[in-house]
């Protein structure tokens, strides 16, 4: 099986955390789902551990959101193979903050 | 020529202050981790150019920094904090128990002696320690352990660890206080603890006497008696001479004995300040006056220093890691305000001036004397 190259973009915090600009690209085996992407994103910069899903849980922080197709597919089980659209690159899978003022 | 560095922590990012030993003319390095709230940095003893921070937000939970450049150059170091063992439950606000839950560091309390060698007091509370300069964290699980920890309730802010003391004379004793289960102590490097709560009295708790469950918001030594040991209550200004065995109030003439900060003099073990703010319900000192007591009789009479301080229309508050002294001859004083500004005095609290006016709300003011 071939690895799908999956975009991934970014909120400011982690770009600036991570160095990198808004979106980056991440090589992901198997099925491209949240969990597998997610992976494949945190073995490229482990400095994202835990700023998006908690270290111990792997459960999704709770202002975090993540969209895909313009859809919000941050409660979907993480094991949830991701729009097609996704999986070839064609649309970015987007790790969002959730709004809050201050 | 001796320098000083001021280390700021922000609710929107790090600055560093620096200044000679005349301290009279400051530069602002900054922000650092812009955006991000900034619970403390406090740089090593051992070696002052290494630095430790704590990095967070709400969105993306904690985040460790290190320097070893002086706070000019950070690299992120690990950021994984997890209960030893099944961390079980402490009581919430109304009293049912409630799983430990990690969510900050609050203090950074490097060696005296290893620069890679540092503990953090984190919330929910409990104290992590790492021996290789921030690779990895481990609990000391004496302390949660230890067997009060599922009686432990938290402040307004969390339940946090927010205050670790190292004796100096004696690496494995070491001092520490938990908002809102109060002091305890350790002998052994913190393999076991026992809280040292005795002579406090909190009246708003169920038993005022109570074995823990004060809320103390810091506590402060001095290098040459470390026997001896100051603390801001929630109310009560308090001193032990036996460790903290027991408690005794030295509250004195201070008009009201609310507050936070709580430091001792660089050279002076006597002379010790605190920031009385009006109550429990008001977060900011009387009468909008910002006014820091000193006493110079280890508590009980106190005497206000106002110079250069704002004496009217002044409603911030100090958080309890904001204030700090430096060890130069002369003793500087400094301390933050959730207005953002950091004032600071070179003789001791006579006289004051800001040396940064408009910063985010300060966390946390740590200075390092540089030689």
């Amino acid at each position: 099986m071939e690895n799908a190259v999956v975009r991934i973009e970014l909120p400011p915090h982690l770009q600036t955390l991570a160095r990198v600009g808004r979106e980056v690209q991440v090589d992901v085996r198997g099925d491209v789902t949240q969990r597998a992407v997610l992976d494949a994103l945190e073995a490229a910069y482990p400095v994202l551990r835990g700023t998006i899903r908690d270290h111990a849980t792997l459960k999704r922080r709770a202002f975090m959101r993540f969209f895909a197709c313009a859809e919000d597919v941050s409660h979907d089980p993480p094991d949830t193979p991701l729009p097609p659209e996704v999986a070839t690159g064609v649309e970015p899978f987007m790790v969002v903050g959730a709004l809050a003022g201050g | 020529m001796s320098e000083v560095r001021v280390l700021v922590g922000t609710r929107k990012g790090a600055f560093v202050l620096t200044a000679d030993g005349k301290r009279d003319r400051w530069e602002i390095a900054g922000p650092f981790f812009g955006g991000w709230e900034m619970y403390h940095l406090k740089g090593s003893p051992a070696d002052p150019n290494r630095i430790y921070a704590s990095q967070g937000t709400g969105w993306h939970g904690q985040v460790m920094q290190r320097s070893n450049g002086g706070g000019k150059t950070w690299e992120p170091v690990d950021n994984k904090f997890v209960y030893d063992g099944q961390p079980g439950t402490h009581q919430w606000y109304d009293g049912t128990p409630h799983p430990w839950e990690f969510k900050r560091v609050w203090h950074l309390e490097p060696s005296l002696t290893d620069p890679d060698t540092v503990f953090a007091g984190v919330e929910d509370a409990a104290m992590f320690k790492t021996v290789d300069g921030g690779k990895s964290w481990q609990e000391l699980p004496g302390l949660r352990n230890h067997g009060t920890g599922s009686k432990w309730q938290p402040g307004a802010g969390g339940l946090c660890l927010h205050t670790i003391l190292i004796d100096p004379t004696n690496h494995a004793r070491m001092y520490i206080a938990i908002s809102a289960a109060g002091a305890f102590r350790t002998d052994d490097g913190g393999a076991t603890w026992k809280p040292i709560n005795q002579g406090l009295r909190s009246p708003y708790i169920p038993d005022p006497n109570a074995e823990v469950g004060h809320c103390v918001h810091r506590l402060a030594v001095h290098r040459s008696r470390p026997q001896t040991l100051f603390m801001q209550k929630h109310w009560d200004v308090m001193r032990t001479d036996n460790a903290g065995d027991v408690w005794t109030e030295v509250s004195g003439n201070l008009p009201t004995d609310f507050g936070f900060v709580v430091d001792v003099h660089a050279h002076e073990p006597e002379t010790i300040y605190v920031v009385p703010i009006k109550s429990d319900s008001e977060h900011y000192p009387i009468d909008g006056q910002l006014r820091v007591y000193r006493s110079r009789t280890g508590g009980n009479e106190w005497e206000p220093l106002t110079k250069g301080l704002p004496q009217h229309d002044c409603y911030v508050n100090v958080l309890r890691d904001a204030m700090s002294v430096d060890a130069l001859d002369s003793c500087g004083i400094y301390f933050g305000t959730t207005g953002g500004q950091v004032y600071a005095s070179a003789n001791g609290g006579d006289s004051w001036a800001a040396i940064a006016e408009h910063l985010p709300p300060v966390l946390s003011v740590e200075a390092q004397t540089l030689q």
